[in-house]
């Protein structure tokens, strides 16, 4: 269990790091795609089943290569003019970045002792309705309305990516 | 488990942040940014095995923003790149005072 997280966690990085350094914007992508692969593994260890079957699907599946249409579509990654910023831009921004993080990692090491009460719960939901259901169920019954709401924004959303990419409205 | 877990979420938004500073290709940022989103749900994921199932829930509602989101920033870096053919951000500085 703790092995595969590690492992998931290593690719997750590794995938990470490699989005932002490679040169191509192809490799990028495929990089990403690992690391939500990965992520997807972790999810799985952290018994969110049906989240990580949708961040395969949506995310790795459909997002993804909504990207990689757009980069064939722009005919990018045939310039391999130097991309990422000045040195000390980097290392600045990689400090002031890098210190938020282990000041809030310092805050963690105090969160073990925290009570696991939702992890109680949503196994009780997984053993009852299901992996779909335990997220269902909730999803139907008490958080309808942003649920509803979404659907709006994904239409407001299509009918303005097709009036912005479109050549003449 | 769940600090590792937050652990693992804190660096990826680290790397997401800096690709985000970092690189001058819009693209690789906005991947960058489905980097920090999906760091911020690693945490949500890890935080409802503490407070229960509305961790998962508010990540569905994040994973479909993210979809939004995607396609109408692409469609913008799409018809940016019709004017000025190129999607390097130090191109675009109309703006700049």
């Amino acid at each position: 269990m703790t092995f595969f997280f590690y492992l998931f966690a290593g690719v997750a990085i590794g995938g990470g790091i490699g989005v932002v350094m490679s040169k191509n914007p192809v490799a990028s992508l495929l990089f990403m795609v690992t690391t939500l692969a990965a992520m997807a593994g972790t999810f799985v260890l952290l018994e969110a089943h049906f989240l990580a079957a949708i961040q395969i699907i949506v995310y790795a599946g459909a997002i993804m290569v909504l990207f990689l249409f757009v980069i064939m579509l722009l005919n990018l990654g045939h310039d391999y003019r130097k991309d990422l910023k000045g040195g000390a831009f980097a290392v600045l921004s990689f400090g002031v970045i890098g210190s938020i993080a282990g000041l809030l990692a310092t805050r963690l090491r105090t969160a073990d002792a925290m009570p696991a009460e939702g992890a109680i719960a949503i196994d009780a939901a997984l053993a009852e309705h299901g992996a779909v259901g335990a997220i269902a169920e909730p999803l139907y019954t008490t958080y309808v309305v942003p649920f509803e709401i979404t659907g709006i924004l994904l239409l407001v959303a299509i009918v303005g990516a097709v009036v912005l990419a479109k050549r003449e409205v | 488990m769940i600090t590792e877990a937050l652990m693992l979420s804190a660096i990826l938004f680290v790397i997401g942040t800096f690709g985000v500073l970092v690189r001058r290709n819009a693209i690789i940022m906005f991947l960058c940014i489905e980097l920090q989103l999906n760091a911020v749900n690693l945490s949500f994921v890890a935080f409802s095995r503490m407070f229960g199932i509305e961790g998962q829930i508010f990540v569905f509602f994040v994973m479909t923003v993210a979809a939004a989101e995607a396609a109408v920033g692409l469609a913008i870096i799409i018809s940016i790149f019709r004017h000025y053919e190129t999607v390097n951000v130090d191109s675009f500085n109309l703006l700049k005072w």
